[in-house]
């Protein structure tokens, strides 16, 4: 059989587009009359070696397992959910309604709260396109995105009417109490007396939340069989109904749980880090949730890691528009890159990187 | 001086991986004559088409159209020299006019006004020349599909086509209409037009065309005069004589009946009926074979029972009714908790999941079984891979590997991945659909044993193939399906291929009499 090895697949062709998108970005380096060595020794020095540099770069990691788990979990059903904006905004509404009404005795407490009241709410904001899309065919892609406009609109309405503080000028919330804060790495790393390690970062305990939730995520698609019937409807609409598994069902239930990631994002952000709702706290992790979800294969283990990589450009951009000429608007240009290149590209680069290896089999045999 | 043909194709050839659609075919067509092309869904008569249209390119292999040799690399050059195509599924734009539509990729100019003039006063010519009358003004969605299909013809008439090609153009008609349509197509031939029809239905070649090639699995096996033919010649023709497959088996000891059909009908999404009162009953211990040209309802059949098709009538199961009325597609999980196995006529679409691994697939639609589950959250699939393996080598599937994904096994190895799956489970009533199609014959024979041993278990066993001579060797009784009705039933034994083939073609009534 003339297949590449699935190592290939799996680890040669991300790498491998990772590189090229690098090396595009470098000559944009250059050109703009920078060092792209300097610049990536900064991006490494920035985000590796310092310690609040950990701190944001695992914050930002975060986000993206959740919104990188929500993409996958979507595109196993063959639904792409590009409303995680959306359904992250109205999940940290979630969790701001948990933290503020609700007297929360601990944060251990308040956490379970939160994240039921982000996943719920995230879940009720794609639930709604996904039976849009079960029971009326629209198309998800249309509606997911209109979503994003009304929950931006909804969070507005929010902030600006109902949960402003009488008096303040700043649309937001106010702030949670402190029984809900979440203890930051710093926090944590200080009970073992490392507290330098992560040094005012906002990364927080909702990091191992997602962590959990690459686990659960590998176990309901691999093992359960609703992850059975939700890859099933993905690979083939008519073997799934010649076996009985109930199209609108697994659309609405696989949507669900892709919204439920996203809002869970929001116990980071907004429980974690912010500790109040502030307007557009999502920064546009739900589009990199995407580029994340195709990097790492909607695999729990690549996305993790694509999750990682993305956190590392994040915080590795903030530290170049600190540091160099390099403006800031050229940082989301890399980062497009590298989603340009590991994401809607990476057929681009396996064709050829396909043909390469199966040469090599051939050569061999 | 002879007459040089309208259009010559010389030993096309075209393949798709390794499927052969089209193997080394000649063909000539006269003007001025209509001539039929006949086969079962999937000989390659599309293919051969689409190639003539510029859609495909063919592998090797010529084109001539009158006479002189030319490359048609797309639709353009095939308008260009003037073929024209009316397809199956019309190609118009709903919320435009008919003019509109006709002018459609023709227009003359940046303007579009004096495009649609000059077109409407040639669709005038047209329509009294050919008898084509519509109204140029109407929108298509509101007017009906016999009409969508003349304006089809129109379509390729306004851009001059001399040859015009119809791909199973009554499909989607009633019979009315079909009427009419072959009443235009005499009056185009009349005007010098070359016409190639497509179609799978015997009646419709006899009716009006000249000449008529038959192509089964990708060869054209006959080209014939029509009225030098008859129906159940093409027939045969049709449906192949392939090496006779004996079936090893004892007379059939059938008991209690298992499923009972009583007046089923159904409609499909067209709201044309597929299936028309249906009457069947299969027994315990016996194999019911349908007989019938692909797509005369057997494929509707199968999905009613296989509990994704709604449909209205009594069909019982061991005494018990079946919910027919089910609401949301699929209630396959259900059938299959009631006894009912289910072996898919296409396997790569329905019967697997190409992209899973064998294992994966030996357990599709029985998943959500106590069996398959380690506990109440969890698939067991350590469980499952051993089980298939056990499968594997007593289906003799190549190479019995549990963890290589279904599309990398051949044909025959696919069906016998389903067929363990179905027949393993021990079902009361098993379904097959074409269960040898696209199967090498070491593996056929295999099969078809398999099919014999769930009968002689006292199983029931309802079966559906195009292959008259696998409907001959494997049923204890035959019933042969026309257009949604079974138009009789018959004895192996006391039957012929003829007799079948013309119950086939839907001509009982002069068998009865």
């Amino acid at each position: 059989m003339d297949v590449m090895p699935k190592w290939v697949d799996i680890i040669v062709v991300p790498l491998f587009s990772l590189f090229l998108a690098a090396a595009l970005s470098a000559l944009l380096i250059l050109a703009i009359g920078e060092s792209p060595i300097a610049a990536l020794n900064l991006m490494i020095e920035g985000t590796l070696f310092r310690s609040a540099g950990w701190g944001y770069m695992l914050y930002y990691t975060t986000n993206f397992i959740f919104t990188g788990l929500a993409v996958s979990v979507a595109f196993h059903a063959a639904l792409f959910n590009i409303g995680g904006e959306g359904q992250a905004m109205i999940g940290g509404l979630g969790v701001a309604l948990v933290c503020l009404f609700i007297p929360w005795p601990h944060w251990t407490l308040a956490i379970v709260g939160a994240s039921i009241g982000a996943a719920l709410f995230g879940m009720i904001w794609a639930g709604l396109p996904a039976y849009l899309q079960a029971k009326r065919g629209s198309h998800i892609v249309i509606t997911t995105i209109m979503f994003n406009f009304i929950a931006a609109g909804v969070l507005n309405f929010f902030l600006v009417d109902v949960l402003k503080p009488a008096g303040s000028m700043d649309p937001a919330s106010a702030n949670f109490p402190a029984s809900t804060h979440l203890p930051t790495f710093q926090d944590i790393a200080g009970i073992i007396g490392f507290e330098k390690a992560f040094r005012s970062a906002p990364a927080n305990v909702s990091f191992f939340i997602a962590l959990f939730a690459c686990l659960a995520t590998w176990y309901l698609i691999w093992r359960t069989p609703l992850g059975y019937e939700i890859r099933a409807l993905g690979k083939s609409g008519p073997a799934a109904r010649y076996a009985g598994v109930r199209p609108v069902k697994i659309i609405m239930i696989a949507m669900m749980i892709s919204g439920a990631l996203c809002g869970m994002m929001a116990i980071n952000t907004t429980q974690g880090e912010s500790e109040r709702l502030i307007l557009n706290f999502t920064e546009g992790a739900g589009f990199i949730g995407i580029a994340v979800a195709l990097m790492g294969r909607s695999h729990p283990v690549g996305v993790l890691l694509a999750a990682l990589l993305f956190g590392f450009l994040y915080q590795g951009g903030a530290e170049l528009a600190l540091w160099t000429k390099i403006p800031r608007e050229l940082i989301v240009v890399i980062q497009a890159l590298v989603i340009l290149f590991t994401g809607a590209l990476s057929l681009m680069v396996r064709a050829p990187l396909e043909r390469f290896f199966i040469s090599i089999q051939r050569a061999r045999v | 001086m002879t007459i040089k043909p309208a259009i010559e194709l010389r030993g096309i050839s075209k393949s798709f991986g390794p499927v052969e659609a089209n193997k080394d075919i000649t063909i000539r067509v006269m003007p001025g004559t209509i001539h039929g092309i006949i086969g079962e869904n999937g000989a390659g008569k599309s293919t051969l088409m689409s190639i003539l249209y510029g859609f495909y390119r063919a592998d090797s292999g010529e084109i001539f159209v009158d006479g002189k040799k030319i490359s048609i690399p797309d639709s353009q050059a095939a308008i260009g020299v003037g073929i024209g195509m009316v397809f199956q599924h019309f190609k118009l734009v709903e919320n435009f006019t008919v003019l509109e539509n006709i002018v459609l990729g023709a227009e003359s100019g940046a303007l579009l006004s004096p495009s649609l003039n000059k077109a409407r006063a040639e669709l005038a010519a047209l329509a009294s020349e050919y008898e084509l009358n519509v109204d140029p003004d109407s929108i298509i969605e509101d007017i009906g599909v016999g009409m969508q299909q003349r304006i089809e013809i129109l379509k390729a008439l306004y851009r001059k086509a001399n040859i015009l090609i119809l791909d199973e153009p009554t499909g989607v008609l009633t019979p009315a209409e079909a009427d009419q349509l072959f009443r235009i197509l005499k009056r185009l031939r009349e005007e010098g037009k070359t016409i190639i029809l497509i179609t799978h239905k015997l009646r419709e070649i006899m009716d009006i065309t000249d000449t008529v090639s038959v192509m089964r699995q990708g060869e054209m096996t006959a080209t014939l005069e029509t009225n030098e033919t008859s129906p159940e010649n093409l027939a045969e023709l049709m449906v192949g004589r392939k090496v006779l497959l004996r079936v090893d088996k004892t007379p059939a000891k059938p008991k209690n009946p298992v499923l009972e059909i009583e007046d089923l009908n159904m409609f499909d999404d067209f709201g044309v009926q597929r299936l028309k009162n249906v009457n069947l009953s299969v027994r315990a211990g016996e194999i019911l074979g349908i007989a019938g040209v692909a797509g005369n309802g057997q494929s509707e059949l199968l999905e009613v029972l296989g509990g994704y098709q709604k449909a209205d009538g009594t069909v019982k199961v061991k005494g018990s009714e079946i919910d027919l009325t089910t609401s949301v597609n699929g209630d396959g999980q259900a059938r299959r908790a009631q006894g009912i196995a289910h072996v898919p006529e296409d396997r790569q679409r329905e019967g697997l999941i190409m992209d899973f691994m064998a294992w994966e697939n030996s357990v599709f639609g029985y998943h959500r079984e106590k069996s398959n589950q380690a506990n109440r959250f969890f698939m067991d699939n350590n469980a499952i891979r051993r089980e298939t393996e056990g499968k594997m080598h007593r289906f003799d599937v190549r190479p019995p590997n549990p963890k290589l994904t279904a599309k990398n096994f051949s044909g025959g190895n696919q069906q016998k991945i389903v067929l363990a799956r179905e027949i393993e489970r021990d079902p009361d009533l098993l379904l097959v659909g074409q269960p040898t199609r696209g199967v090498d014959i070491g593996a056929i024979e295999f099969i078809h044993q398999q099919i014999v041993a769930l009968r002689d278990r006292g199983k029931a066993i309802l079966l559906i193939s195009v292959e008259l001579d696998e409907i001959l060797s494997l049923s204890d009784k035959i019933a042969v399906m026309f257009d949604g009705k079974i138009m009789g039933e018959r004895l192996p034994s006391e039957t012929n291929e003829k007799e079948l083939g013309l119950l086939m073609a839907g001509v009982a009534e002069q068998v009865a009499q």
